[in-house]
């Protein structure tokens, strides 16, 4: 079978499984900050969490762009869990030559913490930042040594609940300090964790922004052809037309910023990838989610419609692992070195 | 149930999936309706395509050394039939066509990828464009056997031009409105009627006409026919149209009992229509509807060049972003040219986000580097943006305005 054809067929159980659980009841939940467990052991048992993970450490093996798609169809669907997360948790605790984690694994996109004494007796040092669901996952940062070693420093969640710290979709975002904090294992930082976790991060959010946008303009479209106004399908009037053609581009954009992002998992200019994808996506995410919510008029402001799941989560997402001014000063500086003529080559390939 | 009926009692239907809300939709253009209808999937260049880009970096770098072009001037609007005429000894122009036809049978990712360099090194190419990018394929498509052995050569040899003969003075967005009116007599169709907005008739050896040569039937998409117009023959009269900076682009051409052999003619009589469709998803969807003022953005570097201004990098960044995001995009319809397929809707994306693009790289640069601009000034960068500030309202009115595009995109949505 086509490694393409496996991809295809596992991306259409992903959806099926996600369509299944995420009822009403099962979103409302867990946007109350309280832990999805069934959902999660639906997730979990059909072997998402691992899905980075090679096969001969029990994992389903994907190719990362195909893991990546998974994030997509993650984003797609709203899907309220630290799955996005926990792949790529996975995938770095593996490349240390552990065992994959059983739990939710959460990650750190500030930059490297400190890391104070060697071996079993190092404490970190530093500040987390806002951690997704935080309070109920393990959690993986970057620590650098005094004399500029880098870990991945694996930490147990918290003892004590954290105070509650939602972002936008009411996704739990709690802040998690690490002064003093031991962890339960340091192991040297593999490869792919080498630009940092933030433009790891920031991938993953821009795949699943691209996921959410695409849902968010299919409820436009569908919309805009139900809604009768004046006698006529709202979507008959130019107006909308050129609003929703417009959100089209932008969709357009952004899927072919984070299409080259996740070709270049894993690759030499990671944190480049993750530039142009976290910028580009992240303004598209803006314009799409205004241009759905007008198309919706007053209905898609309304809890009632589930445009919110999606447009909320846009509007959280493209602010966290950077926004698209942090990541537009990483691409421009590096323009700025290396002058107009060298930019063609960079783009197009030298 | 759709997704905006309320939850009931006992009823938890969640987010619709896919299949139920949109199963049925199919767009006017053929596509699957929604956005997973859209194909810009990933394309990989063929080995032929980095070796054309090797050779034509080198071929334009001896071009610069030599002294025949300065690389900030406009490129595919600046018409130099020396360039021409030594890119096509180069074999950089009818790259695609078969050899019988002086082509070099490759593919039109290799052609994609030459395009590109050319206009990423504001490589004067106006010329042999038109020929190169829309007429010539056109005719290799459609036209009789007597004229692609005549004229398909010659352009490939970059020594023959094209201008486009679709808008008329009352006829500009909408197309399907052509008046100029052709009629046959034996072997032969008088034609008469006028052209407008035609780039390059006063300097180019033909056009393309959409002419009316039947009714146009309740679709108002029949009737059409196109013919190749020799401009240097009687009955067609070129008058110039000054744009806004005082240049000389455009002209009116004007028919008076023209006479074009039937063997002139482009495809089916009546098939005008389909012609034309077919003909602006490769108009609409190449490197020059991204790439028309690179060479502003290019400058405009060079200026803040070694600068540590986080202000200039945002800027920078983001049209950084945009442009890899579009180039992306538009290899990605180049791939489906290449495979045969007529992508009019992501053509038109690519078009319209393009140009867009395009519009904004002035506005941002002026407010990046203070100066003044000048068409009479010394200084590349402000010589540049006088020249890009004047042509950009062309941007995206040439090749179907932003609003038809939109309508397009629109109905290819599903959007009915």
């Amino acid at each position: 079978m086509e490694t393409q054809e496996i991809s295809r067929i596992l991306l259409d159980q992903a959806d099926r499984l996600f369509a299944q659980h995420l009822t009403r009841e099962a979103r409302a939940a867990a946007e109350t900050g309280a832990w999805p467990e069934n959902l999660w052991q639906a997730v979990a048992a059909a072997g998402l969490p691992l899905a980075m993970v090679p096969e001969t450490a029990g994992g389903a093996g994907l190719a990362p762009g195909d893991a990546l798609r998974l994030v997509r169809r993650s984003g797609f669907h709203a899907l309220p869990l630290p799955l996005a997360e926990t792949m790529l948790g996975n995938a770095l605790w593996v490349a240390t030559g552990e065992k994959p984690l059983a739990q939710p694994v959460s990650f750190s996109a500030t930059p490297p913490t400190g890391l104070r004494g060697a071996g079993d007796n190092a404490i970190l040092d530093g500040d987390a930042g806002a951690v997704p669901w935080g309070d109920v996952a393990w959690l993986l940062v970057v620590a650098e040594d005094a004399a500029g070693g880098r870990h991945l420093a694996l930490v147990a969640p918290p003892e004590a609940a954290l105070p509650q710290r939602r972002n936008l979709a009411f996704e739990p975002r709690p802040k998690r300090h690490l002064a003093g904090v031991r962890p339960v294992a340091l192991r040297p930082a593999p490869r792919l964790a080498a630009p940092g976790l933030r433009p790891l991060g920031a991938i993953l959010r821009a795949q699943q922004m691209v996921g959410a946008m695409e849902r968010a303009l299919d409820y436009a479209l569908l919309y805009a052809n139900e809604r009768q106004q004046f006698g006529r399908p709202i979507g008959k009037f130019q107006a909308v037309q050129h609003m929703l053609a417009s959100a089209a581009g932008q969709f357009a954009a952004a899927t072919a910023a984070a299409d080259q992002a996740l070709e270049a998992w894993g690759g030499a200019d990671v944190e480049f990838a993750a530039a142009l994808a976290k910028a580009r996506v992240g303004e598209a995410a803006g314009k799409i989610a205004e241009i759905v919510h007008q198309v919706h008029g007053a209905m898609g402001f309304t809890q009632e419609h589930p445009l919110h799941f999606l447009t909320r989560r846009l509007w959280s997402w493209r602010d966290e692992c950077g926004n698209e001014a942090e990541w537009q000063r990483v691409i421009g500086a590096r323009v700025m070195q290396a002058g107009g003529e060298a930019l063609w080559p960079m783009l197009a390939g030298a | 149930m759709g997704p905006l009926a309320p939850a009931g009692p006992g009823q938890s239907p969640g987010l619709p999936l896919r299949g139920e809300a949109f199963g049925g939709m199919v767009g006017e253009d053929g596509g699957e309706a929604g956005m997973q209808g859209l194909r810009f999937d990933a394309v990989e260049l063929p080995r032929a395509a980095a070796e054309a880009r090797a050779r034509v970096r080198a071929f334009l770098r001896a071009e610069r050394a030599a002294g025949h072009y300065a690389a900030h001037r406009n490129s595919w609007n600046s018409f130099d039939p020396a360039f021409s005429r030594r890119a096509g000894a180069a074999g950089f122009i009818g790259i695609t066509w078969p050899s019988a036809y002086g082509g070099a049978e490759q593919s039109s990712l290799v052609r994609f990828v030459v395009t590109a360099e050319m206009l990423a090194a504001g490589a004067p190419c106006g010329a042999h464009w038109i020929a190169d990018r829309q007429s010539g394929p056109q005719i290799l498509r459609h036209g009789g056997e007597r004229v692609k052995r005549e004229i398909l050569p010659r352009i490939a040899a970059g020594e023959c031009f094209f201008a486009i003969g679709m808008s008329e003075p009352d006829s500009g967005s909408d197309l399907a409105a052509v008046r100029t009116r052709a009629v046959r007599d034996d072997a032969e169709w008088v034609i008469n009627g006028a052209k407008i907005w035609t780039s390059n008739a006063h300097r180019a050896h033909y056009l393309i006409a959409l002419t009316r040569t039947g009714e146009a039937g309740p679709d108002r998409h029949g009737g059409l026919t196109e013919f190749i117009i020799d401009l240097a023959r009687p009955g067609v009269s070129v008058r110039p149209i000054h744009n806004l900076s005082g240049g000389h682009e455009f002209n009116e051409v004007v028919f008076q009992d023209y006479r074009v052999p039937d063997d002139m003619r482009v495809g089916a009589v009546g098939e005008g229509w389909r012609m034309v469709t077919s003909e602006l998803a490769f108009e609409r969807s190449g490197p020059d509807r991204f790439l028309s003022d690179y060479r502003l953005l290019v400058e405009l570097i060079e200026r803040l060049r070694g600068q540590d201004d986080p202000r200039s990098a945002e800027a920078l960044g983001r049209l950084v972003a945009h442009l890899a995001a579009l180039l992306r995009m538009s290899t990605a319809v180049a791939g489906l040219l290449d495979r045969g397929e007529n992508p009019a809707v992501e053509a038109a994306l690519v078009k319209d986000v393009g140009t867009q693009f395009e519009r904004e790289i002035p506005e941002i640069a002026r407010l990046l580097v203070s100066c003044e601009p000048s068409l009479e000034e010394d200084d590349r960068f402000a010589e540049t943006l006088a020249h890009v500030t004047l042509h950009a309202p062309s941007f995206t009115l040439r090749g179907g305005t932003r609003e038809i595009l939109r309508g397009m995109i629109a109905r290819g949505l599903g959007l009915r």
